[in-house]
């Protein structure tokens, strides 16, 4: 698989990713990232997922996939075996968000997350003037029925890894289709949808 | 019996025999001056050789993995499921091969075949197999059929503790490894159930301490009670409620001792089944084969150091409710991996069978082992 086929926020990540280094994607899904960076980085490593119907599709990709759920944590994993690891579009939906990000940097020398921000102005709008919890384009169920039960916004995110003595090496963020802007880039929180951070132990 | 054999099967199939005559040494320190091997195979070896996969079978089952053996069988070999034209080891891509492992009671030299130093069987004088001799044994065959390595090695339960072995012992000889519902080694509770049946059989007044062919009897009552504890511990509680429930056979309790429940006429019928066609020596044998195994035991107890030397991709497969090799055994093995940075990848199939899950089309099983299959066959092209 090339980067062109690539969900954009993935093909920003395997630009951030080192060629010939270790990754580790928790929640990996189908392994297209770790497929692209496989044939086209030389970059090794795992997928982590809970969903089986995923783990034939990561199987069938060549992607070495194992069956956990990220919430028992990754105590799979020693220290520092990884040089990245990677979680798209999951932090918000894990158990313990915080105690993953630390494992994260137990087991990987750096992390890369993104997800979608809940400070976006449109998710501020539906809730200043309508009262009610946001439905929008990045988070499309209602608060009852979502997987997404950790939302934060870049600067809850910022806050999280300053007490946890965690340095943001590089932020970007992109609109729903995944496109970086000028614009959202003056005013993060309030115009990125989704954020994608690289960061490591202070 | 088969009106017409599935278009998804390997056919008629017959077995053959090898004979060894090259003395194997066992791991207790005994030789067997010689010996035979009867195996199946489905499949055509290709020019290079490059496409053979080995089977290599569980407790109580044997080489007739697929197929039938005449149109009179009322049902094809044990993992005839799994091994097929368009199934997960598809017989038109490779050549497999599935052979009964010594000690056993199918064809292969074991307890009830003739000792050519006495002229009588075996019985108790078979020595006790490992599964490393397994693997030296099926080595052997393999070079018998010019196989110098296998594209991959597959079992299930005791099958799969042979994959990891062959994985341990002969690196270069295996580029594939399928290890289902196993384990690296038995707890005591596993060894305990293997006690039990064993102490069944040796209990029984016909077992005649193992001379019981000369005494042209069997241990049928042991045998039968090993198979029937051996059997709960295959199924699940779930399986066992959704198949019996607390049902009766005749509507009503006899306050009595014969079969009143579902269940217990069940797991006779299994128990006297399996008495006609299996040996009480060779379960022993078996048994203790499994009671053994334990690779990490070589190197410290560390089985990440045991498979250190390993270059074989794995897949390893758990069922959820499997509690004879549960997921978190089949995760030892896979954090042995881990710890090696070697392939791997590890699915935990949502299953309500228990450990017989392992034999069964469960279609998330099917669609995981066949997507692993389809890459193995891509590198073998």
């Amino acid at each position: 698989m090339s980067a062109a086929q690539l969900r954009a926020d993935l093909a920003i990540i395997s630009e951030w990713i080192e060629p010939g280094s270790s990754v580790l994607d928790l929640g990996c899904g189908d392994g297209a990232l770790l497929a692209c960076l496989q044939d086209n980085r030389q970059v090794s490593g795992y997928g982590l997922e809970i969903d089986s119907e995923n783990i034939a599709r990561c199987v069938a990709a060549g992607v070495n996939v194992i069956q956990t759920d990220l919430d028992a944590g990754l105590s799979e994993f020693d220290d520092s075996s990884f040089d990245y690891v990677v979680m798209a579009h999951t932090l918000q939906a894990v158990s313990y968000p915080e105690r993953l990000l630390q494992e994260m940097l137990r087991v990987g020398r750096e992390g890369i997350v993104t997800f979608p921000n809940f400070g976006h102005w449109l998710n501020r709008l539906g809730l200043a003037f309508g009262g009610r919890m946001p439905v929008s384009r990045t988070l499309p169920q209602a608060w009852y029925d979502t997987p997404n039960i950790h939302l934060c916004t870049l600067a809850d995110f910022e806050l999280l890894c300053e007490k946890n003595g965690i340095a943001i090496l590089q932020r970007t963020v992109v609109d729903y289709a995944h496109r970086a802007s000028f614009i959202a880039g003056l005013a993060p929180n309030l115009l990125g949808e989704i954020a994608l951070y690289r960061f490591q132990r202070l | 019996m088969p009106e017409m054999i599935p278009a998804d099967s390997v056919g008629l199939v017959t077995a053959q025999t090898m004979r060894f005559d090259d003395p194997l040494q066992l791991e207790c320190g005994r030789v067997l001056a010689e010996y035979a091997l009867i195996y199946e195979t489905y499949g055509e070896l290709n020019a290079q050789g490059s496409n053979a996969v080995l089977i290599c079978h569980a407790l109580s089952s044997d080489h007739h993995a697929a197929g039938y053996h005449s149109m009179d069988d009322n049902k094809p070999g044990w993992w005839d499921t799994c091994i097929g034209p368009g199934k997960p080891i598809d017989t038109r891509h490779f050549y497999v091969v599935c052979l009964n492992n010594l000690g056993g009671c199918k064809g292969s030299s074991g307890p009830a075949t003739m000792n050519p130093e006495t002229g009588k069987p075996y019985g108790p004088d078979f020595p006790v197999v490992t599964v490393k001799d397994w693997v030296n044994s099926q080595r052997r065959l393999a070079e018998a059929l010019g196989i110098e390595q296998w594209a991959a090695v597959i079992g299930g339960s005791l099958g799969g503790m042979q994959v990891l072995q062959w994985s341990i012992e002969y690196p270069d000889r295996i580029r594939h490894a399928v290890v289902i519902a196993a384990a690296p080694k038995l707890s005591a509770q596993n060894i305990a159930f293997n006690e039990v049946a064993r102490q069944a059989i040796l209990a029984d007044p016909e077992f005649h301490q193992g001379r019981y062919y000369e005494h042209d009897t069997q241990p049928r009552q042991g045998l039968m009670l090993a198979r029937m504890l051996g059997h709960i511990t295959y199924l699940s509680d779930d399986s066992m409620r959704a198949k019996f429930g607390r049902e009766l056979r005749e509507g009503k309790l006899n306050f009595g001792f014969d079969v009143e429940f579902q269940v217990e006429s069940y797991l006779r019928y299994q128990g006297r089944a399996f008495v006609e066609h299996f040996d009480a020596n060779t379960y022993l044998l078996m048994t203790k084969a499994l009671d053994y195994f334990d690779p990490a035991s070589q190197c410290g107890d560390s089985l990440s150091l045991a498979m250190k030397q390993v270059t074989a991709s794995f897949l390893v497969v758990s069922f959820t409710s499997d509690w004879r090799f549960a997921p978190s055994r089949s995760l030892e093995i896979v954090k042995a991996l881990l710890d090696n940075n070697k392939k791997v990848s590890y699915g935990e199939i949502e299953a309500s069978q228990g450990h017989d899950a392992f034999l069964m089309p469960i279609p998330r099983y099917m669609e995981l082992f066949s997507a692993y299959m389809a890459r193995v066959v891509e590198e073998v092209r």
